[in-house]
């Protein structure tokens, strides 16, 4: 059996006689894991945590002519815009993803049924991924105006045209910016639970329909278990994203609706005051962080793990 | 407990030139083990799934009991199924999942507790009921999922081929511990293998089918002794039949050559090319001057350790033989053999249909 090799040649310890040759080769390997992590260690450093540093260091006045201070926090936090702004988004949230999480799944367990031209339904519900979010703002808001396509149509059926958009009516605002919303960003959700369904095994819910399993049973104790993580990561994904969301509120209501990132851009190019910008920036930021990590403790799986 | 009466049974898929499953007739009575057993894609789990109510037939009934439920879905056909992948729900407890059709149907809970305990302790899973299936081994899997077919009250259990996924030892193993249970249980089971050898061990009766066709339902025994076609003959037996082809002439067949009386049935066969079909452990090692004896040529000794397995060819068509464990000859030496009439087995080589050629 030559498996273990000679035993002379084992046995013999390595590098006796020149340590310093020997040392160097177990630096080396020791080194190897880290140096093959420096591109992207450098990458994310520069491209991500200094302009996160940067950002933060700017809310507090670094390098402006007032030296270090919370003044900017303080100017942002006495606007009352800001807090108009924190409502709004935190509404948007509110309102929106429940919403597009119901729609997401009901459509992905449409296509899961098969119907008919059901890879034809899959991209025309993926076509707004493409879109971008100004457009569809402007889209949006040539259906919403006052003149625009829903009031022609309402007319057309002999109903008054509706001032969708009246800077006095949050509620109506709200919903404008949701529907629009929605429709924009609903497909990500679609394509990642779709793609999440494609991966458990059809078996699973054939065993629950065998066993006495009505649907609303079988959602509830199969499919959507199985499709947590898919969930998980459209959860985060979205909510990230709608802290984030600007250029459809920005085309449809301009600053009457104001959404935090709206804010940033207002202080940032109207106010010319980028301290402030940044303020509220890390204040998008952290509550995205938190959310986040919110989210992963509160859908971690028991120990179940996959198959 | 219930009957299964399978009527005309058809199921085509679109697009595709032959239907998957072409009129298939089958009543399986209260209480009886019916295996369905075919090569890979000969509509097997096909038919299984129509009486499942996966797939919904083409044309034809499936009764259960006094049920037309043809187009009810599965959960309204009280039936339970062991699928191939197990399909064991990964985010469940053990426990969870023995009693998951039980919670479906809205068992009370301290009901659910003693079902559950009961089957997990029948297949030696009382130890795991409070595991999440990753943390079990293949095995232990498949026994949750059959606890989990056994312990709801079904008309009905499905098992699409279980063991195919348990390597060989297990199986063996588990194809015992299966037949006692279902027994047992007493419950009317449909079971779908490819393999022969399961099929042989577990069936009352065993369906063979063949491109979506059923070719021949009977017991274990007959299937294997009097197959009615040639498909049956080959595909069941390791190694398969032997089919000898000759001409029929004066009460004798002529294997090009060497000359095998016939029975008197065949003589109506006279001038004809007939197909003898033998077992490989049913040919005889005899003297040459024994009657019939037949000589053959040893191309190849396998020893099996149960037996030995001899290749041989007769005047060029190949003829697997099975001796004793203890006979030796070497590759080149020729043999005598005979083929007693009990297991002849003769078909018509046009339709390979059997010919019957035994009193009845």
């Amino acid at each position: 059996m030559s498996i273990q090799g000679p035993p002379e040649e084992r046995d013999k310890p390595v590098g006796v006689g020149e340590p310093s040759a020997a040392g160097s080769r177990s630096w080396r390997r020791a080194a190897a894991p880290y140096v093959l992590l420096l591109p992207s260690a450098v990458f994310m450093l520069v491209l991500f945590g200094w302009p996160v540093l940067s950002g933060v260091l700017q809310a507090f006045g670094y390098g402006s002519a007032t030296g270090f201070t919370d003044a900017y926090w303080d100017r942002m936090a006495g606007d009352p815009v800001f807090w108009a702004a924190v409502r709004n988004t935190l509404l948007l949230i509110v309102v929106l993803i429940p919403v597009q999480f119901c729609l997401g799944i009901a459509m992905a367990l449409l296509l899961r049924a098969k119907p008919r031209f059901s890879g034809v339904y899959f991209y025309l519900w993926a076509v707004p991924l493409a879109i971008s979010d100004l457009a569809a703002g402007l889209v949006w808001l040539s259906v919403f105006t006052d003149r625009g396509y829903l009031n022609s149509l309402l007319e057309q059926l002999g109903i008054a045209g509706v001032d969708w958009l009246n800077y006095q009516s949050t509620t109506k605002m709200l919903m404008a910016v949701v529907i629009a919303e929605l429709w924009r960003s609903t497909s990500l959700v679609l394509v990642i639970v779709v793609s999440g369904m494609q991966m458990t095994p059809r078996d699973y819910d054939e065993a629950a329909q065998v066993f006495g399993a009505t649907f609303w049973q079988r959602l509830r104790h199969v499919t959507l278990p199985l499709l947590k993580p898919s969930l998980q990561v459209a959860l985060i994904l979205r909510t990230i994203l709608a802290f984030q969301a600007f250029a459809v509120a920005q085309a449809l209501t301009g600053r009457q609706f104001p959404l935090l990132i709206g804010e940033t851009y207002w202080w940032y190019v109207q106010l010319n005051d980028p301290n402030v910008a940044s303020a509220v920036a890390v204040v998008v930021l952290g509550v995205s962080m938190v959310t986040a990590l919110v989210y992963l403790r509160l859908l971690r799986s028991p120990d179940a793990g996959a198959r | 407990m219930a009957e299964i009466r399978l009527r005309g049974l058809v199921k085509a898929y679109p697009g595709q030139k032959a239907p998957a499953v072409e009129r298939v007739s089958l009543d399986i009575p209260d209480g009886e083990f019916t295996v369905l057993l075919g090569p890979s894609g000969c509509g097997k789990t096909t038919l299984l799934r129509m009486v499942a109510g996966l797939e919904l037939p083409t044309s034809g009934q499936v009764v259960i009991g006094d049920r037309d439920v043809t187009y009810l879905p599965p959960r309204e056909r009280n039936l339970s199924m062991v699928f191939q992948s197990y399909a064991v729900f990964p985010h469940r407890k053990v426990r969870a999942n023995i009693g998951f059709g039980l919670a479906m149907r809205g068992m009370p809970r301290d009901e659910i507790e003693r079902k559950v305990a009961w089957a997990a302790d029948l297949l030696q899973l009382g130890d795991f009921l409070d595991r999440y299936p990753a943390k079990l081994s293949g095995g232990q899997r498949q026994r949750v999922a059959v606890a989990r077919a056994i312990v709801v009250d079904a008309d009905v259990l499905l098992m699409d081929e279980p063991l195919s996924n348990l390597d060989a030892l297990l199986r063996l193993g588990f194809r015992a511990e299966l037949k006692k249970l279902v027994s047992e249980l007493g419950t009317t089971t449909l079971y779908v293998t490819h393999d022969q050898v399961e099929a042989l061990s577990l069936g009352d009766r065993v369906a063979v089918m063949r491109d979506g066709a059923l070719q021949q339902v009977a017991s274990p025994l007959e299937v294997y002794d009097t197959p009615t076609n040639e498909f049956v003959g080959g595909f069941i037996g390791s190694p398969p039949m032997n089919f000898l082809t000759g001409a029929v002439v004066n009460g004798h067949v002529d294997l090009g050559g060497p000359m095998l009386p016939t029975p008197p049935a065949l003589a109506s066969f006279a001038g004809r090319t007939v197909r003898l079909g033998v077992r490989a452990e049913a040919i005889g090692l005899v003297e040459e001057s024994a009657p019939g004896a037949v000589p053959a040529t040893v191309e190849v000794f396998e020893p099996l350790g149960s037996a030995v397995l001899l290749t041989t060819t007769v005047a060029g068509q190949q003829l697997k033989v099975q001796a004793p464990a203890t006979f030796r000859v070497q590759p080149g030496e020729t043999l005598w053999l005979n083929v007693p009439e009990q297991h002849q087995r003769w078909f018509d080589p046009e339709t390979a249909m059997a010919l019957e050629t035994r009193d009845t």
